[in-house]
């Protein structure tokens, strides 16, 4: 049977086309792995039986039509959409098949996975410590070898967050660039879909196949141009910004720093011109415009739970009763936390204060990330403020929690792509490695990322499963 | 002192398009219950909505008909509520980014032109339909459950909001006629109260004669024609009227009254002050008509209700004109020569009772009968109207010999000679039955021979009798 702790997807791709797996096999082989591993993890929620082609794992944010999707939540329990989400018909028509949803966060909301409404996923790195999130399933499931890759979904750091937690590789698209139609909203004008893999070749294979314009999501666009599967391996050429508030912001580890430090020392060798530079209102304002924009649109994308159409009811007397026992039985305590936010920032008198704000800083964020990328092609810094930490480090702090997106938030508050890469090791665990570029840059992401994985030489399986 | 109403409208009409405002299900009124939904209108996790550019284009057709200003960036907003007809616990409306803004509709009337402002016409989508179970009337008091039919949801609706410009019923009546014969007319709703695809809401003050205060208003509700409306709005005013001569206040308050039962009085409700936490919708992107686009469409627009209303009023009684252009039937009006009083009497009457499709009628045969409707009995020309549709009608068969058979034009002589002759029409009724030729020369004589003589006959024998 196929070992599949180091499978890449492109090798798998490479094994079907050559006729040595079928994909049945490789299916076989992923299921098998799944039911060795798993159980200690808990990267999936269910498992599903469709062989016809390529494995990949989806986190349960994606609607897959006869596969109950709940986006770890209780309220969604027993769910099955109708229909499936763009992103899975486009992987169906790849030539992929699936193997099974991931576990996540309850509605996305969180950076650890455990706030799913169906018990935590441990990181395979170190089953006591958490995997991040909230795409935290998919991170692990594609760390410890029981997917040869997955799709997460991306709003505040979802999918770079969890990647850089378990060593492997995750692309935050340029908004607008992956279709929404399908993925359980969290914070529309925030949400992307994001490939996680182990290479980030096969990043911008997956990439390559979810990409691009459609009809059923009115805020996607053309790619200006084709996806480039990366080769260079050097950086010549490449200006290499490094944001001072990204790369000194309080609460960076140490063991984080110095392999960022050494990453961008990487980056002078391969050929890149490196310079400092500066996002400071991005980094001060960016969590607090964050936290008050993606609750605000939760709060609102998340009113339609309400026990009427589908997912859980509880009864009551009247309507009102039962919305009421359906939501305060069905929503975790993190969704509860951010519906109220989200109304508060939304609600009469307040509207200009916080949402309206928000939506002006938002524009300031924007423009400080234009002005940095008028000197430089791509920004780099820890995608992650620390490596994995332990369950319940922070469970009862939602604030330090918070903190753990503390560096992915400003680009993705401007709508910018992201791609973490794993860069080392401190004290055992992944360090993480984040590159943003300017929007619709994800060829240079990928190729600068490309030169530098292989000059790094990171090994992608966790040292306990070698 | 005298109180002068103060009268705003809150309009919504349905859009006749094809599919559905943000998905592409079809629009229906007449399907069974849940067989026009989708992913979409049933708000399924991850679905998302899809503007239906059709819906954009009427609504800047209809803001241009009410003389708008066509907002180059319209945004759609989400009002968010929880009820189970709402299916994502919000409704994709306009909030302060419509559409079009800042128009007016002109009513004409005998004494002049009404301008009602128009403060907005925004595009949104209907709810879906809560059928209460349990009690005769579907009403939600009593019922024992509650069931939702999505066919309805998602339904393009355009809501119209007028400046309170209006100050009596008749005149709210009037500006509702026309605007509702606006949008038929441009092609954009069926506009039909009874199939739910208009709708309206009133407000309604008073304030002293000559004061430009706004007071305290209240707000009708569920009113289910122009007529019930104009009488709802006058008892209301009157109502509080009665409340400030009486030293009271009016209170704010929603007047909710019974579809099917007029008479009902209205049921009351304290105007809840409700947060919507509205916020620009981030699943679509602002709407930016294209001014090619705009001036195209404003080029498009056909001669108006309301223009024709003024031009048909040169030679026709205000309230006639009206009615010809909100009926629909000024272009046979116009298409028919002759008298146009008699031309505009007819169709507004008989022609109107007939039933007949005008846009089917030969306008020349039409002509012929009005005509000549004096000398033609009453029930055959009737008739005559109601084949006046029919394909290759000719009026030549009702013509006749050219007599006076129309007794509304005969009795009165026939009064008249009865009248001016009581002897006769003592010893008619002893028995002198031969008398009757008398009384038809008589006739004959005043009709200068062209009454019907069967006519003449029947009615005679009919008022000797009766005396």
């Amino acid at each position: 049977m196929t070992d599949t702790l180091r499978l890449t997807a492109e090798e798998a791709m490479g094994l079907v086309e050559r006729g040595e797996v079928s994909p049945a096999e490789l299916h076989a082989a992923y299921h098998a792995a799944i039911g060795e591993r798993d159980g200690e993890l808990h990267a999936y929620l269910r498992t599903v039986e469709d062989t016809g082609g390529i494995p990949i794992a989806f986190k349960d944010v994606v609607s897959t039509r006869g596969v109950e999707t709940t986006a770890g939540s209780k309220i969604l329990s027993g769910y099955t959409p109708v229909f499936d989400a763009t992103v899975a018909a486009r992987c169906r028509d790849a030539g992929m098949s699936l193997l099974g949803k991931t576990n996540m966060d309850e509605f996305a909301m969180g950076s650890s996975t455990e706030n799913s409404g169906f018990g935590p996923t441990h990181n395979p790195w170190d089953p006591e410590r958490v995997p991040g999130g909230s795409s935290g399933g998919s991170a692990a499931a594609v760390a410890a070898g029981l997917a040869p890759w997955a799709l997460g979904s991306d709003t505040g750091g979802s999918v770079k967050q969890p990647a850089a937690l378990c060593g492997i590789v995750g692309l935050r698209p340029t908004y607008g660039t992956v279709s929404r139609y399908g993925i359980v909203a969290f914070a529309s004008s925030l949400d992307q879909i994001g490939p996680m893999t182990k290479t980030v070749r096969d990043n911008a294979l997956l990439y390559r196949a979810i990409a691009g314009r459609d009809a059923n999501d009115t805020t996607t666009v053309e790619l200006p141009e084709p996806v480039q599967i990366p080769e260079a391996e050097d950086l010549k050429g490449v200006r290499v910004g490094v944001p001072r508030e990204l790369n000194e912001a309080e609460g960076i580890e140490r063991g984080v720093k110095e392999g960022v430090d050494r990453t961008i020392e990487l980056c002078r060798e391969l050929g890149a011109e490196v310079g400092e530079t500066s996002l400071p209102r991005s980094v001060e304002y960016g969590l607090a415009c964050y936290y008050l924009v993606a609750p605000a649109e939760a709060s609102s994308n998340l009113a339609r739970y309400d026990g009427v159409r589908y997912g859980l009811r509880v009864d009551g007397a009247n309507v009102r009763e039962m919305y009421e026992k359906t939501r305060d039985a069905g929503f975790g305590d993190e969704p509860k936390r951010r519906i109220m936010l989200g109304a508060y920032a939304l609600s009469a008198g307040y509207y200009e204060a916080y949402y309206g704000q928000a939506q002006k800083v938002r524009t300031v964020i924007a423009q400080e990330h234009a002005a940095a990328f008028e000197s430089f092609d791509v920004l780099v810094s820890p995608t992650s403020p620390t490596v994995a930490f332990k369950l319940g480090e922070k469970a009862e702090n939602p604030l330090a929690m918070y903190l753990s997106d503390v560096l992915t938030i400003p680009s993705n508050m401007a709508g910018l792509p992201g791609l973490s890469i794993p860069c080392g090791l401190s004290d055992g665990l992944p360090v993480g490695f984040q590159l943003i570029g300017p929007q619709f840059s994800e060829n240079l992401l990928f190729r600068a990322g490309h030169a530098l994985e292989r000059a790094i030489g990171f090994d992608v399986v966790p040292e306990r499963l070698r | 002192m005298n109180w002068e109403p103060v009268i705003g409208l809150e309009i919504h009409i349905h859009l006749k398009t094809r599919t559905k405002m943000f998905c592409r299900c079809q629009v229906t009124y007449s399907e069974p219950e849940n067989t026009r939904t989708c992913p979409v209108c049933l708000a399924f996790p991850g679905s998302l909505p899809v503007p239906n550019e059709r819906a954009v284009e009427w609504t800047i057709k209809l803001g241009l008909a009410l003389e708008c200003r066509i907002a180059e960036h319209a945004v759609f907003h989400r009002k968010n509520y929880f009820y189970p007809d709402n299916p994502k616990g919000y409704q994709i409306s306009q909030y302060d980014e419509p559409l079009c803004v800042d128009g007016r509709l002109v009513v004409p009337g005998e004494a002049g032109d009404t301008e009602v402002g128009i403060v907005r016409a925004h595009l949104e989508e209907d709810a879906a339909k809560n059928v209460h179970l349990g009690t005769a009337e579907g009403r939600i008091a009593g019922a024992s459950a509650t069931l939702v039919d999505f066919n309805r949801a998602g339904t393009p609706l355009v809501e119209i909001v007028t400046q309170p410009d209006l100050h009596s019923a008749e005149g709210a009546r009037r500006f509702l006629q026309l605007l509702r014969q606006t949008v038929v007319e441009l092609g954009i709703s069926d506009a039909e109260m009874e199939k739910g695809s208009l709708r309206f809401d009133v407000n309604v003050s008073v304030r002293p004669e000559g004061s430009d205060e706004l007071r305290t208003r209240t707000e009708l509700k569920n009113l289910n024609s122009f007529a019930f409306a104009a009488r709802a709005i006058e008892r209301e005013v009157e109502r509080q009227i009665a409340i400030y001569e009486s030293g009271g206040e009016v209170e704010q308050e929603t007047l909710h009254f019974d579809p099917g039962k007029e008479s009902a009085p209205p049921l009351r409700s304290k105007e809840e002050a409700q947060d919507y936490r509205y916020f620009p919708e981030p699943d679509l992107v602002p709407i930016e008509p294209p001014a090619e686009m705009v001036e195209h469409a404003r080029g498009e627009l056909p001669e108006l209700p309301g223009a024709r209303i003024r031009r048909l009023a040169a030679d026709l009684d205000h309230a006639i004109a009206l009615d010809l252009v909100t009926s629909g039937r000024d272009a046979l009006y116009e298409r028919v020569p002759g008298d146009r009083r008699a031309v505009a009497n007819v169709l507004m009457n008989q022609f109107a009772a007939s039933g007949v499709d005008p846009a089917a009628v030969d306008a020349e045969e039409l002509a012929k009968l009005i005509e000549a409707r004096s000398r033609i009995p009453r029930d055959r020309f009737l008739e005559a109207l109601t084949k006046s549709g029919d394909p290759g009608f000719s009026a030549d068969a009702y013509l006749g010999d050219g007599l006076v058979a129309d007794t509304s034009e005969l009795e009165p002589i026939v009064d008249r000679i009865l009248e001016a002759n009581p002897g006769q029409v003592e010893s008619y009724r002893g028995g002198k039955e031969g008398l009757l030729g008398f009384f038809v020369g008589q006739v004959m004589r005043e009709t200068q021979g062209k009454a019907d003589p069967k006519v003449v006959n029947e009615l005679l024998r009919s008022k000797l009798a009766s005396r």
